[in-house]
């Protein structure tokens, strides 16, 4: 895995020097509201101090440097903006047309294919989530044995670069009904296929002279597939395996056991069943915490799923998949707490927990000094129905309160409208 | 059993021969003839009763009737399966079970309109795949209950979610999907012990992207294409009905022959079955509203309708409803142009509303789709009162479903329809404590033995676990 290459640090850094850069070197302190900082207690009437797109501080008792922007939060609740660990937010426009989709590529091998060239900044999709609240998303693709690439985007940007956060940040497989293609029609068959390929990059690393001198027998895969598993393999980059039956999980422990990857459960239906398993190896579990259909790849399904994980110190990754959009990431996260789950894990699990699962939480996920000044004001509790996100900054920049939804609400508050 | 009032709506039960004025069936008089006709005798009718339940008293809770104010340390008594009281000051009877509803909130029985459970049933395998008869654009000819699979564990999911009544529709693949059915959603082995008594039946058309796509190989193939299609079944329809209306009256010669399709058309048209539409964009609701004109039937709902605040003011006239997603938006370009104060800019516009599901997760929280709809509209300064938004799952499904004469609503002679919320409904921590279905407790979230579970999830889930 590697950061950013130095060409988009490159025109990160250009972007700095324009017109962004101007509106994040803002200095903007939050005062008087509750802060919720995940990693710590909350602090009423605390103060956030954002500066050049960082958090410079965060207490009781800070000083405000003259000049700088105040936002009354009083009686406010602040938070760290909202992670959101599967989306297909910039890939995906309108579901049902295939020119505004570019989250999947067809086959069943794709350990190559990274979606971010393929992402639209533009869409309007990311303005909708981001009024709720959402700051940070993981958006990649889902379908084949091994899906793709999925990175890492923040919710604020004109171009893909200013929008890519960290590419690749996680390789996406599927250990599930979905995969048994792949594996001629078979789970177990879907298994060999993988440790095949695990195999063949191994040893892809180990002799690429002898690969490039045609002195080595026929792979299981090209070449820039093998090349892509390596950071797999040296447990550097994540696996998002999605696997929700229970036999299904445990085929992914082993595996991750057997090559030391860093596995990340998808999905993870029935994966209370495992719950002292995955705590015990520390496996994070990607859960929707409504569904609770159940089906053949998930009969367990229960809707007090997260509470169970987290009871057991499993940790959990709480995201949303309804037709709503990401925009109901807060409301999964409250499903939890409804269920069960304490009120600050579900938090977390929207924020750090996340976070740290992708190796990010060095800037993501905690009101803490020297993050990434990712901070949402909140009218109330923001699991809440009756609450709004009131500031949204991304990088330290206030997200402008529009969408096309806030157009066509605009438009039609009076009718005939005024077009 | 609850009496329906309404005795032309009773006898929609019968498959033909809702002609109100004539029918042999309900003349008292049984010609010999219609001993062996089928049309003449009972179709499908509804085996359900009432279940025994001791008298209920839910004292010191706030509720929402739908019928007026919220009431603030109220108590509701029902027996029998009706409800005898709402208000201050009540006094339980002897025999009742007293329940402490401090803290708590009661609400009518939530009312799904728009449901494929039992019809796409969980497992979600091919074999359970029985909402859509996709081989014509018209299929007017099918019933969702002979869809219906009374075990789809999805049903106790929904009960658990405080819903009482669904009505389970055709799928959308078709112009005219077909009958629907509304059921009372409580642990049974035969759909028609689910059946609403005396509720009329209801008629799923489909407008837009889904019949286009569906059947663009063989047409209709654009929206015009749709257009042309219901009213090539419907100018049918009315010579059918004009054969079988003007037999009834003379009983001259044989009767005409029987067209299951056309019989369902007829009634619509006769206005014995009520049209349910799944219909989109703001000029296609339009459209449908010109078609049942032009037919002289009445559209009692457009379903989805994610652009009716666009015609908010067009919908109020009509009388015809809306029932919304709270948001969803963007699968298809039809829904592209959600906006999440939908419901509310309707409510401004004096339109009915309606809060449906059309999902097997949506329908478990109901409530919280409206709390979404309601506070959108409050944060964009819309005014929306929680006892307008509690009518948008309760009164005013119950209308269009045409059983508000009986449920829908607390209030004394109504069904005792009632959920019992740990907490404000419109909150996200709030939980359907305990589901009374027409006075029948049916669910009771802290006693594994009141969960209903399916026989599916015998061996495989712990029933009532987490479920």
């Amino acid at each position: 895995m590697r950061r950013r290459g130095n060409r988009l640090l490159l025109l990160v850094g250009l972007a700095l020097a324009s017109g962004a850069g101007a509106a994040a070197a803002q200095t903007i302190a939050i005062t008087g509201g509750t802060l919720y900082p995940v990693s710590g207690p909350p602090i009423p009437g605390g103060t956030v101090l954002m500066q050049d797109g960082r958090i410079r501080a965060v207490g009781r008792d800070v000083t405000v440097p003259p000049g700088a922007i105040r936002i009354d939060a009083t009686g406010r609740w602040v938070t760290p903006g909202l992670f959101h660990a599967r989306t297909t937010l910039g890939l995906q426009e309108v579901g049902s047309v295939p020119g505004t989709n570019e989250s999947e590529q067809s086959g069943e091998v794709k350990a190559s294919f990274n979606v971010a060239e393929g992402l639209d900044p533009a869409t309007p999709l990311i303005p909708i989530a981001r009024l709720e609240g959402v700051t940070t998303a993981l958006t990649g693709p889902s379908q084949g044995l091994i899906a793709g690439q999925a990175v890492l985007i923040d919710l604020l940007g004109e171009q893909v670069d200013s929008l890519l956060d960290r590419t690749p940040a996680a390789m996406v497989i599927n250990l599930n009904e979905s995969s048994k293609e792949a594996g001629g029609g078979s789970r177990a068959g879907a298994l060999l296929r993988l440790r095949k390929l695990f195999a063949d990059a191994a040893e892809y690393s180990r002799r690429k002279s002898d690969y490039s001198r045609n002195q080595m027998q026929s792979l299981s895969a090209p070449a820039q597939d093998l090349e892509a598993l390596g950071p797999v393999l040296a447990g550097a980059l994540p696996v998002l395996a999605t696997a929700n039956r229970e036999s299904d999980i445990a085929s992914a422990l082993h595996l991750a056991s057997e090559y030391h990857l860093r596995l990340i459960v998808q999905g993870g239906v029935e994966a209370w069943k495992l719950a002292p398993e995955l705590a015990a190896a520390r496996v994070p579990v990607i859960i929707n915490p409504i569904n609770d259909i159940p089906n053949f790849d998930g009969p367990g399904a229960r809707f007090d799923a997260a509470a169970l994980l987290d009871h057991a110190g499993v940790p959990v990754i709480i995201v949303e998949q309804e037709t709503g959009g990401p925009r109901n990431l807060r409301w999964a996260a409250g499903h939890a707490v409804r269920f069960g789950m304490p009120w600050d894990h579900a938090l977390a699990a929207v924020t750090l927990t996340p976070a740290t699962a992708l190796g990010v939480a060095d800037r993501f996920g905690s009101l803490e000094v020297g993050k990434v000044a990712d901070v949402v004001v909140w009218s109330g509790d923001p699991l809440e129905f009756a609450s709004e996100a009131e500031h949204v900054f991304i990088r330290g920049v206030e997200v402008p309160r529009s969408s096309r939804q806030t157009e066509l609400l605009d438009r039609y508050r009076q009718l005939p409208p005024a077009y | 059993m609850i009496a329906f009032p309404k005795a032309t709506a009773f006898i929609c039960l019968v498959g033909l021969g809702c002609a109100p004025t004539s029918h042999p069936a309900l003349s008292g008089v049984q010609p010999v003839d219609s001993l062996t006709a089928s049309w003449a005798r009972p179709q499908y009718p509804s085996t359900y009763h009432r279940h025994s339940n001791s008298p209920v008293f839910i004292r010191n809770a706030t509720i929402l009737t739908a019928a007026g104010p919220e009431l603030t340390h109220a108590s509701i008594a029902f027996r029998d399966g009706r409800i005898v009281a709402v208000g201050a000051d009540l006094t339980p009877d002897p025999d009742a079970t007293v329940i402490d509803g401090t803290g708590k909130f009661v609400t009518p029985g939530i009312i799904d309109v728009h449901s494929h459970i039992g019809v796409y049933s969980a497992p979600g395998t091919f074999a359970e795949s029985d909402g859509n008869e996709a081989t014509n654009p018209n299929t007017a000819q099918v019933w969702a209950e002979h869809s219906f699979w009374p075990q789809d564990p999805q049903i106790d999911l929904a009960i658990a979610g405080g819903v009482t009544v669904i009505q389970a529709l055709p799928g959308s693949a078709n112009l005219i999907g077909g009958r629907s059915a509304t059921l009372r959603l409580i642990p049974a082995r035969t759909v028609q012990e689910m059946k609403f008594p005396g509720a009329p039946y209801g008629l799923k058309m489909a407008c837009g992207e889904n019949p286009k796509r569906v059947y663009q190989s063989r047409g209709p193939s654009t929206r015009m294409g749709n257009m042309a299609g219901y009213r090539e079944a419907f100018i049918r329809a009315e010579a059918y009905r004009r054969r079988w209306d003007q037999w009834l009256s003379t009983h001259k010669g044989d009767p005409p022959e029987r067209d299951l399709q056309l019989e369902t058309l007829a009634e619509v048209l006769r206005g014995h079955i009520l049209v349910h539409n799944h219909c989109y964009r703001a000029d296609e609701m339009a459209q449908m509203l010109d078609l049942a004109r032009e037919f002289g039937f009445k559209i009692r709902a457009f379903h989805h309708a994610v652009e009716a605040y666009k015609i908010a003011d067009l919908l109020a006239r009509s009388g015809t409803a809306a029932a919304v997603w709270s948001d969803w938006c963007c699968f298809k370009m039809e829904s592209f142009d959600a906006i999440p104060q939908n419901a509310a800019l309707l409510q401004q516009a004096g339109a009915r509303v309606i809060i449906h599901s059309d999902d097997a997760i949506g329908i478990q929280r109901l409530n919280q789709e409206a709390a979404k709809a309601m506070y959108a509209g409050q944060h964009a300064g819309i005014p929306v009162t929680r006892e307008q938004a509690i009518r948008w799952l309760s009164a005013n499904p119950a209308w269009a479903l045409g059983i508000d004469s009986v449920t829908g609503t607390l209030e004394p002679g109504k069904a005792a329809d009632v959920v019992l919320w740990s907490a404000d409904p419109f909150s996200m921590y709030s939980t359907a404590d305990l589901v009374f279905n027409d006075g029948w407790l049916v669910y009771d979230r802290h006693d594994p033995h009141r969960r209903p579970a399916s026989d599916f999830d015998l061996g495989i889930t712990s029933p009532g676990a987490g479920r």
